[in-house]
């Protein structure tokens, strides 16, 4: 009873916040959604021990793919959007012949490489990929109203509430995946690959399993992106962008679902509203890079880990209850 | 009394080294076979070329009569040949139910959209059943909630076992399953193993312990240098001059 009062209020303060913010606010808002939606996938890849670098260029295959949709087939763009996480999922499932013949350092040097691939392949070819100024004036998500409210997507409410949805539902699907068995199987695969092998567990299948699923979700954020900004290009999609990501998920920590989540939301917080309030404009990648380190070593298990001491008080029952699921 | 599993001519050549060769032995359904020889004499090479980790550079490993040699570790596994690890190999962050969980693994295989809708209560129900029953069979119910990582020695070798016996094996490989075991963990070992083959498994183990080996083998096979040195009850083992032989170099007490 009182979790539902909770996510009631979570829900009523989320639909709220827009409405408090400035048009800019408002704007990166969205930019969060989507960012929470890429990080929370990316921490899914991260259950099975592997990291990659290649995560926001996958982002960048939904985004193209998405738009190249759209623009060019005239796919309506919800279905496109959808059709970009597919596709992103099925690059990926390409990319793990190569990468998961590598483990560990090697998957995430492989993974980098097979990424500035793609970005090069973007900037080579000009026909479908526009080259190096990338695809402009990408169709919009049409408007459409549902009696109470009028999506017009020229707002960032609009889309923020649009976003907000479907990255909802997407973190739902997330989260049954951790916390079923299959979830458990990526542990087993992480901690001893060896013994999970022994039980019968497909090792290759499983590890394709979680890259293809966290790319399909990158893949949809990309398509959420290339549909609000209107205009990508390879270097929206370039290994700067996947530091941030990398970021978020270290100092948010990963051994929760919400750790890379919690990260993402204050180091944006901080980044765009606190920083940039204070002028220090030039000074943020900086900055960024001093919270990361310092994180590192002050909280070597993230922000997770100091919501984990607040909670500490039901930390039994809520194991008991997470194995009864 | 049939054939389980057959190893026929087997070899394995590291480079120059051989360091199994032409070996050849029986497993009878139902028994415990012990598998002994000194350090170095290929013992868990051949464990490794039947439970798949390694691929034998030639002669074949045969399962009812099937080829099993070559096949990919968990494809052997999913045959009913599983296998348990040297040292305490377990998912050291999971808890003990989970790891047991993890060994239903093939009675219960997830299904991804039917655990994402929830279609799946059944088959969880079933899987922590079949996983606590494991974890009953080896006395760890009491602390299926801690981490696996915290337990004691003997009990993460029982737990070992116990991810094994979770998926329904035919056949168990034990790889030196009493090493770092105080007298009593032993016992209490050996006498878990004698249930596990009373409940129809078949026991395939590598052992240095020779008190444990010869109180519980039905069978035998001691190999030297890579190959097959004798075959016998324990008692005939323990009185073989060639056993003793390859034994007198530094452990004249062991047989």
């Amino acid at each position: 009873m009182r979790k539902l009062l909770l996510w009631t209020g979570v829900l009523a303060g989320l639909i709220a916040l827009p409405h408090a913010l400035s048009f800019s606010q408002q704007e990166i808002l969205v930019f969060l959604v989507i960012n929470v939606l890429l990080v929370a996938s990316y921490r899914l890849l991260t259950l099975t021990g592997e990291w990659s670098l290649a995560h926001v260029v996958i982002m960048g295959v939904g985004a193209y793919a998405s738009a190249l949709l759209s623009k060019t087939l005239g796919v309506y763009v919800p279905l496109a959007i959808l059709l970009g996480g597919v596709t992103a999922a099925l690059v990926a499932v390409l990319l793990s012949f190569p990468l998961f013949r590598m483990k560990g350092f090697y998957f995430l040097i492989g993974s980098f490489a097979a990424g500035e691939i793609i970005r090069l392949l973007w900037k080579r070819f000009r026909d479908p990929f526009g080259g190096a100024k990338g695809i402009k004036g990408i169709e919009p998500m049409p408007d459409f109203s549902i009696g109470i409210y009028d999506f017009d997507f020229f707002e960032p409410i609009s889309y923020y509430y649009l976003a907000g949805a479907v990255v909802a539902v997407c973190l739902w699907i997330l989260w049954r995946i951790e916390r079923s068995p299959v979830g458990l199987t990526f542990h087993a695969v992480h901690w001893q690959d060896k013994l999970a092998e022994a039980s019968g567990v497909n090792l290759r299948a499983y590890r394709t399993l979680a890259f293809a699923i966290a790319s399909g979700f990158a893949g949809l954020s990309g398509g959420l992106l290339a549909h609000y900004v209107g205009t990508i290009n390879p270097n929206s999609f370039d290994v700067e962008v996947m530091v941030f990501v990398l970021t978020w998920a270290i100092v948010g920590g990963t051994s929760t679902f919400y750790g890379p989540i919690l990260g993402c939301v204050v180091l944006t917080i901080l980044n765009e509203i606190v920083l940039r309030e204070l002028g220090f404009e030039q000074m943020r990648p900086f900055i960024y890079g001093a919270i990361m380190i310092l994180s590192i070593l002050f909280l070597p298990n993230g922000l997770e880990s100091l919501i984990q001491k607040l909670t500490r008080r039901a930390p039994a029952k809520a194991s008991k209850e997470k194995v009864a699921e | 009394m049939n054939k389980l599993l057959q190893i026929e001519d087997l070899t394995m050549r590291f480079g120059g080294l051989m360091a199994v060769e032409a070996l050849s032995f029986v497993v009878e359904h139902g028994e415990i076979h012990g598998l002994i020889g000194p350090n170095g004499a290929g013992k868990t090479t051949t464990f490794n070329m039947i439970s798949g980790f390694y691929k034998p550079t030639s002669g074949k490993v045969l399962l009812r009569g099937e080829d099993i040699s070559g096949l990919k570790t968990h494809e052997v596994a999913r045959r009913g040949v599983v296998r348990t690890f040297q040292h305490s190999t377990l998912f050291a962050e999971l808890t003990v139910l989970e790891n047991a969980l993890v060994g239903t693994h093939m009675p219960f295989r997830p299904n991804i959209f039917a655990a994402i809708i929830g279609w799946d209560k059944e088959d969880r129900i079933g899987a922590e059943a079949r996983a606590r029953e494991a974890l009953e069979f080896f006395g760890l119910e009491h602390l299926a909630q801690e981490r696996a990582g915290d337990l004691s020695h003997g009990h993460q070798r029982a737990l070992g076992m116990a991810v094994a016996y979770a998926s329904h094996p035919d056949v168990i490989l034990l790889d030196e399953p009493f090493t770092g075991m105080n007298p009593e963990e032993t016992r209490r070992m050996m006498g878990l193993m004698r249930a596990l083959r009373d409940s129809g498994i078949t026991l395939l183990l590598v052992e240095h312990d020779m008190q444990a080996i010869m109180g519980l083998c039905d069978t035998i096979t001691c190999m030297s240098f890579g190959k097959f040195l004798a075959e016998g009850s324990p008692t005939e083992i323990r009185n073989h001059p060639a056993v003793i032989e390859a034994y007198l170099g530094g452990a004249r007490h062991v047989a």
